[in-house]
């Protein structure tokens, strides 16, 4: 990577770097997804999260959802939030768990007000976040000082020969230019998880992966369910990817050769630079939702047969090396590098031209599925509600 | 003359179409080495799909990337389309 290349940002109060600005109108449960858009309709620049989720759950599912929303609220794309919830003690600790960033937090529980007063008082507090966010302004900073992550979908074997090579090599340079990278999608590395777990510098992190992974492959298994049409999907195998084998080892080419620095659980932000494994779902939106809470200012998307991904907070990249997906399905992908397997584009040339794109995405350019209005957010639930 | 099939690594028993395959001679471009490939196809292989490099019994591993994908599931010919019909994953199996 050129390692002097910089881009446009918003600096947060707690030193990340954001390459969007937006306020939040965050739900802590489903119950108060009516007032939180009744808020966005009424203020514009705002935009909500609505989401089904948020009520009787426990244990670590429940972590988890508190973890997302406060990781959402958290994210360097984000310069406030207005938290609303069902009721005063959840409603607090998301709102609490976000200002730890520094960021201005207001939060309502409709309880003892009703909709309309909790929608009144929340659209005024939303309104001066509006003020204070249009007044905001991007400043110079390193390339590398952005959090990105990747994910493929609706994959092919083009991605495993062209978009996914061209990942790795992006990362690789942007790793070694003091980036912090993301991948993920746990079930999805079966049959190459031994090449992921070798390239894991510490041990002890190599163990958590190894205990990550064996948790994930239980699951499964325990199902007694051929996985055939879900795991790979009728996208992939339309594609001619025939088994989950072939499609990990296809993945696994979006971390190139570079070295695995830590590993983590899902929504958990990284206490360091360098590339990061973080457990997710192979699924498009939950995993990206979780990098996002994990702090993803950016994310880079591969895709054969043609994904259609997008995400609220966080810009979404797509790219493609399937010649026909890139015709077939122009108005969705933002980079077109079929010719790496069609022709004598190089992973370099390649990769440069990504490097182009993250850069003027970072300043401030709209990806395809932002114009697009793709704003798929959607949480992970581990097990059944209470 | 431009490939019309990619071989990842050099000890792959299958190559990936980069156009749609018909029967006929077909050239592969193995992309770790740029080594050229001469391959008699004997079936239709979509864009995007697997072709058989050599022959390759039912029940042998499939080698692609250099490290087994599945193993066949009947025997397969060099030049036939390999997919879901004749290979099976040997894992959540």
């Amino acid at each position: 990577m050129n390692t002097t290349r910089t881009i446009q940002a918003y600096r947060r109060e707690n030193g990340a770097y954001g390459c969007r600005n937006h306020v939040l109108i965050l739900p802590v449960d489903d119950l108060s997804n009516a007032a939180v858009e009744a808020v966005a309709r009424v203020v514009q620049g705002t935009l909500p999260l609505p989401h089904p989720y948020g009520r009787l759950q426990f244990g670590p599912d429940l972590d988890l959802h508190f973890r997302t929303l406060i990781g959402t609220g958290s994210n360097p794309n984000v310069s406030a939030v207005v938290v609303i919830g069902i009721e005063p003690n959840w409603t607090k600790r998301v709102a609490e768990g976000i200002a730890a960033t520094g960021k201005p937090v207001v939060s309502f529980s409709i309880e003892g007000h009703g909709d309309f007063a909790t929608i009144e008082r929340a659209s005024r507090a939303a309104k001066e976040l509006v003020h204070r966010a249009t007044a905001q302004r991007r400043e110079e900073v390193a390339l590398s000082e952005l959090l990105i992550s990747t994910k493929c979908g609706e994959s092919d074997t083009t991605s495993g020969l062209g978009s996914n090579p061209t990942i790795g090599r992006f990362a690789e340079r942007f790793v070694a230019a003091g980036g912090t990278f993301f991948f993920g999608e746990t079930s999805e590395l079966t049959g190459g998880e031994h090449i992921v777990a070798d390239r894991i510098v510490d041990s002890e992190q190599r163990a958590k992966f190894q205990r990550i992974f064996d948790d994930y492959q239980r699951c499964i298994i325990e199902q007694e369910a051929d996985l055939l049409g879900s795991q790979p999907t009728e996208g992939n195998i339309a594609g001619g990817l025939s088994t989950i084998e072939e499609k990990a080892l296809g993945n696994i080419q979006k971390i190139g050769n570079a070295k695995v620095d830590g590993v983590l659980e899902m929504a958990e932000a990284p206490d360091g630079r360098g590339l990061y494994f973080m457990d997710t779902s192979s699924a498009a939106a939950e995993s990206i939702t979780l990098f996002a809470a994990g702090g993803a200012a950016l994310h880079l998307f591969t895709t054969g047969q043609g994904n259609i991904i997008g995400n609220p907070v966080v810009p979404v990249l797509k790219l493609t090396a399937n010649p026909r997906t890139a015709e077939t399905m122009s108005e969705h992908i933002d980079l077109d590098i079929s010719r790496v397997i069609t022709d004598d584009m190089t992973l370099d040339e390649a990769a440069d031209a990504t490097e182009e794109l993250v850069a003027e995405t970072a300043s401030g350019r709209w990806t395809a599925s932002e114009v697009l209005g793709h704003k798929e957010f959607v949480l992970t639930r581990l097990h059944r509600t209470a | 003359m431009r490939h019309q099939f990619l071989i990842h690594d050099a000890a792959d028993m299958v190559g990936v179409a980069v156009q749609d395959l018909i029967p006929g001679p077909a050239t592969g471009r193995v992309q770790q080495t740029g080594e050229t490939v001469d391959l008699e196809v004997h079936e239709d292989v979509p864009l995007g799909h697997k072709v058989a490099l050599r022959d390759v019994a039912s029940g042998d591993e499939v080698i692609e990337y250099g490290i087994a994908i599945g193993a066949a599931t009947r025997d397969v010919r060099a030049g036939q389309h390999v997919h879901v019909h004749n290979l099976k994953g040997q894992r959540w199996a």
